[in-house]
């Protein structure tokens, strides 16, 4: 199915069991500890031997020497792999002519886009690139003798310093810089401005599951049970990186344990559980170490920005500059942090432009809303100085600052689908109770601690991928719905399986439902926010090819009405489960897009309000209270949407006051490559957060009129936390994270 | 071995062992294992005797094993997860002679005699634990992978503060008493990324109340 037109009334309006909170039908077994993740499929490979990868000591140069045969000769060794017997394996093939970062997730690729070849020689390019994997017996074994594979690394220079590389970055070609009016005159003329510059960190997903693999082949055939996003840019991925045949790989990523866009990639224990599988002629499985994670994986990578806003008394933008320093290695994008400011506010004068170091350091990736999460930080903590310049209240400078139409695209008029970033501000500062705010920074105190509101908009851009389904009307009327759609948390198991029974017309639990498989129809995959969208508008189709097949084989007209169990026209009622009498009716079917995402600008909006609380002692900085409020068009399920706005807000929390990866420039590290020294939020450290959402429907965006919600939570959560910390105590802190060493020389003196 | 010094760093601290990632500092003390005592013999194996979920188990293991890898690659019960292997994370939490602990932090051979439960112990998916039920009607959770540990954790816990066991956060050492504060205080110790947090203490705090009435 194509969708070309925006939607009109169709099954999914009815809303008897789309956007329902149901709980998850993947639940049961979560909790009990029944779902099986990538390393724990005992049962089809009983005698997996584990690889266990050893991670390079250096961040770049050569190995100068390697020493294996202790590792080999070690009790319960099988294999050790290194660059001197590891097969050939193949890269990307040509560069991509890609202009953002939406489409190098994209999907016209080159070929050997995901590919990942490991041990192809003795040059080191980041620290813990695979330099040796060994395999024994058991996983003691293999552990223990990876300590024993002796390396002798001749060390290079490396270039690991984003302040240093930043004075001769050149322009980003991943990037879409923008010039629109007099950005210069206009910003040199205007009444109040800001010139401020900010920077955020190194981040790393973190997410909990390590990533695993379990590789086992039968003849030239490969099976991964793996743990990635995207199960066909897995499949490619290793198949382009071995050099064999898309369709002699399967995936298998049934139950991931978090991504947030460190799965969009394969690694070493994909690729080297792989060969060592066929070298060894027995399934191979591998998790990576967590101190590898951090240094062996992508991360968010680091921006300084420099933001420059001008005003009129009004509070109406009349420029609007953003600059952009980001830094990564040769040929990877860094964080694209000017998109969000493409389209969030007006301003006829406009610049925006980016720029890129070369880092020796570990390779960038996507992490939880790539660019916006980064850039909003910025952008909507210089839009609150700006309000602050101006004695205006933040809420109402967005407000007169909203536009309902692209406002960079000049050559044509680009409407939003579907914009509703001042109901979110409306809404918001309602439940909160903006209105008590104390707009003087330093006033408010409860005992020792300093308390602060602050606020922040977010956005961000909707994208939507083709995306397969398979539904079965089995015997007995229970309904199949097969898809090579991931569940990272997501709700992708349910909402998909919530689609099917409104389509069809039967209770929830008539569903059952099989995720990621590559065997089943090829679908978009949990990354950049599309995957909830797009995968179920993959399902629609499905079904409403499935309606087409049963309405025929029953006689019924192709306009029957699906309700109840029944299939019903023109006071006509047959159950549905009568068309599967003679056996299964089976349908299958892909939604593809045509234009409306460029004649449209689509994203998805949100506005957060915040209490802090920052101990006048310490420094210390703690969220008390924040609400939050969310414009992602139809919401599909109400319970796992929400979760997935909570599990943002708390990831912005956590970038805004603790996270950050950091930098030893003497080897070209992240130094703080564990749980225990790359913070990230704890319980105690969230508050009952409040979520809103605001109605809407973008019929622009896909037959299911829902977009984007997985990234949107994070998205100027940094900014609402500064902006409160900033009213608290008057210190504005422009170098995420807010630890209390950034504050504590600034704040006032305790009586 | 040719390496060549780089800005003010030592010969020393760049030679090393492949798997030295904590820290090149380290790397002198791993690059000192010698040849010899590499060809050693694995470490004796060990007969351990415990009871898991109320079975009585009889293994014989490398005595490096891990009480969780015990329980994941021998006794294939995989409910309990590997976030960190270093007791960072809390994913493989058991509840260990009625208190929880983190299995990855202890060795298998250290628990002969004892009892255990891991969360396949406390419910099926067909006759889930009150707290497991509590953390589905809940959304307690996303991905579902620190899940088992904070399900396990959550049911120790609330022994813990029925026993009296005062927190960091408990007003009165004497008499700890139930709170939202007490549970994020005691919870903290289970990482979940995807950040089910509200969820999860509004799960426990569904299965409190329902102890008490
Ligand atoms: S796996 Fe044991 S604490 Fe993380
Ligand atoms: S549910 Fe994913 S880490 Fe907690």
């Amino acid at each position: 199915m194509k969708f070309d037109k925006p939607a009109g009334p169709n099954p999914t309006d009815r809303m008897r069991i789309l956007g329902k909170p149901f709980d998850r039908v993947d639940g049961a077994i979560k909790v009990a500890g029944q779902a099986p993740y990538s390393y724990e499929y005992h049962d089809i490979a009983p005698n997996a031997a584990y690889g266990v990868m050893v991670g390079a000591g250096i961040g770049k140069g050569r190995i100068a020497t390697m020493d294996t045969r202790d590792a080999e000769r070690a009790p319960g060794v099988l294999l050790v792999l290194t660059h001197r017997n590891a097969p050939k394996m193949f890269g990307q093939q040509k560069k991509q002519n890609t202009t953002s970062q939406e489409s190098s997730e994209g999907s016209e690729e080159a070929k050997g886009a995901h590919a990942a070849p490991q041990l192809q020689g003795r040059d080191i390019k980041q620290h813990d690139e695979a330099v040796a994997f060994v395999v024994a017996e058991t996983f003691e074994q293999a552990t223990a003798a990876a300590h024993l594979v002796r390396i002798g690394y001749s060390a290079g220079k490396g270039r690991f310093s984003l302040t240093e590389g930043a004075r001769n970055a050149k322009p980003n070609p991943e990037a879409e810089d923008a010039h629109v009016g007099d950005f210069d005159g206009a910003f040199a003329a205007a009444a109040v401005k800001v010139d401020v510059t900010y920077t955020t960190p190194n981040q790393s997903q973190a997410m909990m599951e390590p990533h695993a693999t379990l590789a086992m082949w039968s003849g030239d055939q490969l099976t991964l049970h793996t743990s990635h996003q995207i199960t066909h840019w897995s499949t490619e991925g290793v198949a382009d990186t071995l050099g064999i045949p898309h369709d002699k790989v399967r995936c298998v990523c049934a139950y991931i344990g978090g991504g947030f866009g460190s799965k969009l990639e394969v690694y070493g224990d994909a690729v080297l559980s792989a060969v060592a599988a066929q070298k060894l002629g027995r399934p191979v499985k591998c998790a990576l170490t967590r101190p590898q994670i951090f240094n062996h994986t992508t991360h968010r990578p680091p921006t300084i920005q420099r933001l420059q806003l001008a005003a009129g008394r009004d509070g109406r933008l009349l420029a609007m500059g953003h600059t952009t320093w980001t830094g990564d290695q040769e040929g990877a994008r860094g964080e694209l942090a000017t998109e969000q400011s493409r389209l969030m506010y007006g301003g006829a004068n406009r610049k925006l432009e980016t720029y890129i170091a070369t880092l020796d350091l570990p390779k960038g990736g996507s992490m939880r809303a790539p660019g916006e999460a980064a850039g909003l930080f910025a952008l909507e903590g210089a839009m609150d100085e700006l309000a602050e310049a101006l004695d205006m209240d933040p809420v109402e400078l967005r407000i007169v600052n909203d536009v309902q139409q692209d406002p960079t695209t000049q050559d044509k008029v680009r409407p939003f689908s579907d914009r509703k970033l001042v109901e979110c501000m409306r809404q918001g500062a309602a439940k909160f109770g903006w209105d008590r705010r104390n707009r003087r920074p330093g006033q408010m105190r409860d005992g020792s601690l300093l308390i602060g509101h602050g606020m922040a908009g977010g956005i961000r851009n909707n994208m939507v991928k083709a995306s397969g389904t398979r539904v079965t009307l089995q015997s007995g009327g229970r309904v199949l719905v097969e898809t090579a759609m991931t569940d990272i948390g997501t709700g992708s198991y349910t909402i998909n399986a919530q689609t099917a029974a409104e389509m069809l017309g039967v209770p929830l639990d008539r569903v059952s439902i099989k995720l990621g498989d590559s065997l089943f129809p090829k679908a978009a995959g949990s990354g950049g926010s599309w995957g909830g969208n797009s995968s179920t508008a993959g399902t629609y189709a499905a079904c409403m090819a499935l309606r087409t097949a049963i309405a025929a084989r029953m006689g019924m007209p192709a306009d029957a009405e699906f309700v109840d169990g029944q299939i019903r026209a023109g006071g006509r009622s047959i159950p549905l489960a009568s068309a599967a009498a003679n056996g299964p009716v089976v349908a299958e079917d892909t939604i593809t897009y045509g234009d409306l995402e460029k004649t449209y600008a689509q994203a998805s909006f949100a506005a957060h309000f915040c209490e802090v609380a920052v101990s006048a002692v310490t420094g210390e900085v703690r969220v008390r209270r924040m609400t939050s409020a969310f414009s992602a068009g139809r919401i599909l399920n109400a319970k796992t949407a929400r979760s997935q706005c909570l599990g943002g807000m708390t990831m912005g929390i956590g970038a805004a006051l603790m996270e950050a990866l950091q930098v030893d420039e003497r080897f070209g590290y992240f130094a703080n490559h564990d749980l225990a020294e790359y913070h990230v939020p704890v319980h105690a450290d969230i508050p009952d957060l409040d979520v809103i959402f605001v109605d809407s429907l973008d019929t622009k965006s896909s037959p299911m009129k829902a977009r984007g919600v997985g990234e949107l939570g994070i998205c100027g959560v940094g900014a609402a936390v500064s902006s409160a910390v900033a009213n608290a105590t008057g210190v504005r802190v422009r170098d995420f994270p807010i630890t209390l060493d950034k504050l504590l020389p600034h704040l006032p003196k305790v009586a | 071995m040719h390496t060549e010094p780089t800005g003010g760093v030592s010969r020393r601290e760049i030679l090393g062992t492949g798997a030295a990632t904590a820290s090149m500092l380290a790397a002198p003390a791993m690059a000192a294992v010698t040849p010899d005592k590499a060809r050693e013999a694995d470490p004796p194996l060990v007969r351990v005797m415990l009871t898991v979920n109320g079975k009585p188990e009889n293994l014989t293991l490398d005595a490096r094993t891990t009480l969780l890898d015990m329980a994941r690659e021998h006794l294939k019960l995989t409910g309990s997860k590997k976030g960190c292997d270093h007791g960072q994370c809390g994913a493989c939490t058991m509840i260990v002679e009625g208190r929880r602990v983190n299995s990855c932090l202890s060795l298998a051979v250290m628990h002969d005699g004892d009892t255990i439960t891991t969360i396949e112990g406390l419910g099926t998916p067909d006759k889930l634990h009150p707290m497991q039920a509590a953390f589905v009607r809940h959304d307690g959770y996303q991905c579902g992978y620190c899940t088992p540990g904070q399900i396990v954790s959550a049911v120790a816990m609330l022994e813990e503060v029925r026993s009296g066991a005062p927190s960091f956060v408990s007003p009165d050492l004497e008499h700890a008493e139930y709170s939202d504060t007490e549970v994020r205080e005691r919870m903290s110790g289970n990482l979940c990324r995807c950040a089910a947090y509200p969820n999860i203490v509004a799960a426990i705090g569904d299965v409190h109340a329902g102890k008490k009435s």
